[in-house]
């Protein structure tokens, strides 16, 4: 049935700025602990005569990701309150920024890749405001931790550009990207850096999409925290419009918000707009308007790092990696940041990318480890790939000794003496095997000479000689020498 | 021999001399304390076990003072004269505190305001009303009473204000003594319970200028944790004070003081402002020019209204933290809406409850425009008007509302129509945050009146120094209010 529908979504995604050392507007620390309520300073509890004071660390991270964005800076930067009563934020109002005075950031475009397709987002807004208590609901209590409030959160708003649960995935994760590599969040969504607000709506093939006229009721859906869960969300309200369309029922719908049950996997019904809250915004009077200068907005421009697509482009122009290599690499910048180190000290780029993709990715999937708590450092991995390419071990052992490595947390040249596949590419100690061999056997010379092939089997006995460990290439060289001296 | 009625500079001499001790200077000051209480009702708490402190070059060290009770003190019952606070001690100080801690003053006890400042006339505190001790049938004005009824009486040389729209300015004029209310910024604000956020000032009650200098000298400084503080260590008000005005030019607004405006006076009001224009002649024969200026009564007359707008405003948001639930005394409920709506409900005097509603309705989307980013606008109007005078002259002068101290019978919270500028114009201090003092200028029907001077932001030395000069030709420094029968 879908063929008959376009589809029109927009996102709002809430990245929380994890890098700076406190809080947005408070001094606790910024961070995340499994003990409840242990960053918490008296302005986090909304204690009477607490003001905040804006980290100005977070604001330029907010910068960043606006100019990364294309976002046009403001030239004042102001904050507002938004006012409305929850558990969650014990002042009962945020401080966040509106559009009107500007935010950090308005009207952007990023490029991004969905499936090999460029496709274009379309950036309303990014802005800066603090994060809200965190809490757990039980069935007859519910427990709220304030590590949270007043972490910085970065907003970012998009015009309904994707047309795709796919497309909006794949734009989110261009976007955790831009925040890892940019040195903003480590944007994980299992800590719950991450939260997103979808927004849906249909119209029929046939329609211009581009007119606004022609689109239809937008659900919003709120608080979806996975990415998974954008897409099945997505999916699930695309499929639950179509049904109400093809049953008729579509324009009874009215424009709501609905909330994403992971349980159920179905949206449910939260408020219609009739019931929209009015958040009675007004300019925070505790924060004054701050100028932002030519020469900050320059600094700021100046530290953005070397981005995810860049390094793409880097590892297969330069490096000759295949696109899918490249791409799974940079795809998590702790990831790449290894393979950089790899490189830097050394390691031959082709190579230590078949490493990482054949072995290591998989070792960290298997096990859920961090890349960051690997054992093998990018200095052992860089003495491991020297081993083979020095003749000590074979390419084939260099893997047993990878996966002993990998399983023991013991270093390369441990493993390597503790297997005993140290190769013996000692000159003398070879060449005297092979003379005393060749030394028993003066008929297989002649043979040799002949033309018959008795090559492998003085091969065969120096191996038997020195149980396999004998570099295979030098002992043909050395033989040949010796064939030739006599 | 009492010394609590005072000048701080004396009494420093006094101390460094060895002639009082601070513990003897604390025990007066907590007699006279209970007594005040008894009679007036000044007080939320009276810190009886409070000790004497080290003599130091501080003049403020071991001097004891007093804290309005909206300044968050480490360990002290600090309630905002609210139900919703009333058990609410804090674990931080303001800052303010701080520094006048780290300058050795001894805090004495906390004093009575309308609950959160919000109000003008000392009645509305939980603990009941503050009487104006010059006559105990009056008010002290407000929100600041307890602090001017104090100082007035002699309970201590000095206390701490705040003030919103006039909070501080106002109660000293009632209660015959000094109110200081420095440049916005100038004194954190950090730790003072929030009212509205834009028009809210620290400062000081006093019964001199100079000592007004010398405390907001010891308050005032950039605060880490207030953004809106500046750099003012280049400033030293008391180190400054200086008689010399000669060739400063003042102005006064016809259409607030001008007696044309008010055809009909009755004789407090006409007494007012003759005293004011007495006073006006002695700032002339201090050698400064003194003109009458013109400002719209049109935007004379929109004060109020944006005041209440802005004001309430803000005051909805800052103080809707309160809910019972993380401190002050939490109510009982299903769930946490239940406790919170109880809470306030119950917490709150009908007056806040008023403002709140007034505050929420201005800024709902369908009224913003027309109400709150209009009085945004005429704020602004106004600022800049006054700005403007400020290019020609160094300061204004105006009396302080409309005659003495106000009866209790008379009390309600609007204004009589035909004075409401003269009641109001202080507000504008707080719309650009200009420093402002007002003075005792003399006396209607043996009840203490004032007058206000009004300068430019950062231009507080000045001020001070208009003030301190013209002090010097009145007999009021220091008075101590004396009940009239």
């Amino acid at each position: 049935m879908l063929e008959n529908y376009q589809v029109l979504i927009g996102l709002e995604m809430h990245c929380e700025i994890s890098e700076t050392n406190t809080k947005v507007f408070s001094s606790a620390k910024n961070g995340y602990s499994d003990t409840a309520n242990v960053f918490i300073r008296p302005l986090d509890m909304g204690f009477p005569g607490t003001l905040p004071v804006v980290n100005k660390k977070a604001v330029e991270m907010a910068l960043k990701a606006s100019m990364i964005l294309g976002c046009k800076q403001p030239e004042y930067i102001y904050f507002e309150r938004k006012n409305y009563y929850y558990p969650d934020m014990p002042k009962n109002y945020q401080i966040t920024q509106e559009t009107k005075p500007a935010p950090v950031g308005i009207y952007g475009e990023l490029k991004f890749d969905c499936k090999g397709k460029e496709c274009t987002a379309i950036i309303n807004n990014i802005h800066l405001e603090e994060d809200a208590a965190s809490s757990d609901h039980y069935s007859t209590f519910s427990t709220i931790d304030y590590n949270r409030a007043g972490v910085p959160l970065l907003e970012l708003v998009t015009d309904p550009c994707f047309h795709s649960a796919d497309e909006a995935v794949a734009f989110l994760e261009t976007m955790r990207s831009i925040y890892q590599y940019a040195g903003i969040s480590e944007a994980d969504t299992r800590k719950g850096q991450i939260r997103c607000d979808v927004n849906v709506s249909i119209m029929d093939k046939d329609v211009d999409p581009t007119d606004p006229k022609n689109w239809g009721t937008k659900v919003e859906i709120k608080n979806v925290n996975s990415f998974g869960g954008v897409r099945d969300a997505i999916n699930y309200e695309i499929e639950r419009q179509i049904e109400l369309k093809e049953d008729g029922k579509y324009d009874e719908m009215e424009q709501q918000t609905r909330r994403w049950d992971e349980d159920s996997f179905t949206t449910i019904f939260m408020r219609s707009k009739v019931d929209a809250i009015d958040y009675k915004y007004f300019v925070e009077p505790n924060i004054p308007k701050f100028k932002v200068s030519d020469s900050w907005l320059e600094s700021i421009r100046a530290s953005i790092p070397e981005l995810a697509s860049e390094r793409k482009a880097k590892y297969m122009n330069e490096y000759n990696l295949s696109e899918y290599d490249a791409t799974v690499i940079v795809k998590e910048k702790p990831i790449s940041d290894y393979y950089e180190e790899v490189i830097s000290l050394g390691g031959e780029p082709k190579n230590a990318a078949n490493w990482l993709t054949s072995i290591i990715l998989g070792h960290l999937n298997k096990t859920e480890t961090d890349i960051k708590d690997l054992f093998l450092s990018p200095k052992m991995l860089v003495d491991l790939m020297n081993m083979v390419s020095e003749g000590k071990i074979s390419s084939k052992q260099s893997k047993e000794v990878m996966y002993k490595v990998l399983e023991t947390e013991k270093e390369p040249n441990v493993i390597v003496k503790e297997l005993g596949v140290e190769q013996i590419s000692d000159d003398k100690t070879i060449r005297d095997i092979v003379v005393r061999v060749l030394d028993a056997h003066p008929d297989l010379i002649e043979d040799h000479r002949k033309g018959k092939n008795t090559f492998d089997f003085f091969v065969g006995q120096v191996m038997k000689e020195t149980r396999g460990k004998a570099n295979p290439s030098l002992t043909t060289q050395i033989i040949r020498e010796e064939i030739e001296k006599r | 021999m009492s010394y609590m009625d005072k000048g701080l500079v004396e009494l420093h001499e006094l101390l460094k001399n060895g002639e009082v001790t601070s513990d003897e200077l604390v025990k007066e000051s907590i007699a006279k304390s209970h007594e005040v209480q008894d009679k007036y009702n000044a007080f939320v708490t009276i810190l009886d076990d409070a000790k004497g402190g080290e003599v130091t070059d501080n003049i403020l060290s071991a001097i004891p003072y007093g804290v309005k009770d909206n300044y968050s003190t480490k360990g002290i019952l600090s309630t905002g004269s609210s139900n919703t606070l009333k058990d609410y001690v804090p674990f931080f100080n303001a800052t303010a505190i701080d520094k006048l801690n780290a300058a050795g003053a001894v805090k004495v006890n906390k004093t009575v305001l309308d609950e959160f400042g919000m109000g003008g006339t000392g009645t509305t505190g939980h603990t009941g009303i503050v009487k104006n001790p010059w006559d105990p049938t009056r008010m002290c004005a407000g929100s600041s009473s307890g602090s001017a009824c104090a100082v007035a009486a002699g309970v201590y040389p000095y206390a701490t204000g705040s003030d919103t729209g006039d909070s501080i300015r106002k109660p000293a004029a009632y209660c015959g003594i000094v109110g200081y209310k420095p440049t916005y910024g100038m004194i954190s604000r950090y730790g003072l319970f929030a009212f509205a956020s834009s028009l809210d000032h620290c400062g000081a009650l006093t019964r001199s200028v100079e000592d007004a200098a010398i405390v907001v000298d010891n308050m005032k400084g950039i605060d880490k944790n207030d953004m809106t503080t500046w750099d003012s260590s280049d400033i030293h008000l008391y180190d400054n004070l200086s008689k010399d005005v000669k060739g400063k030019k003042l102005c006064y607004i016809k259409e607030i003081c001008n007696p044309s405006m008010y055809p009909n006076a009755g004789s407090e009001l006409k007494e007012h402002l003759d005293n004011f224009y007495t006073v006006v002649d002695k700032c002339k024969e201090l050698g400064m020019t003194v003109d009458e200026v013109s400002v719209d009564s049109k935007l004379l007359n929109a004060l109020a209204a944006v005041y209440v707008v802005i004001s309430c405003a803000e005051a909805t948001s800052n103080m809707s933290n309160l809910t019972g639930i993380i401190f002050g005394p939490r109510s009982e409920g299903e769930n946490y809406i239940d406790m919170m709506t109880d809470y306030r409900t119950k917490g709150f005097s009908p007056l806040i409850k008023r403002r709140f509603i007034i505050g929420s309705y201005v800024l709902q989307a369908q009224n913003k425009d027309r109400y709150f980013h209009n009085a945004q606008r005429v704020r602004r109007l106004l600022v800049d008007r006054w700005k403007e005078l400020f290019k020609d002259y160094d300061a204004v002068i105006l009396p302080v509302g409309s005659g003495p101290a106000k009866k209790f019978e008379t009390d309600n919270d609007c204004v009589e129509e035909d004075t409401q500028i003269l009641e109001e114009h202080l507000q504008v201090g707080n719309f650009g945050g200009f420093p402002s003092i007002t003075i005792p200028d003399g006396f209607v029907n043996g009840l203490p009146v004032g007058v206000n001077i009004t300068g430019n932001c950062y231009d507080d030395q000045n001020v001070l120094n208009i003030a301190y000069a013209l002090e010097g030709t009145m007999n009021y420094k220091n008075q101590i209010a004396k009940e009239v029968k």
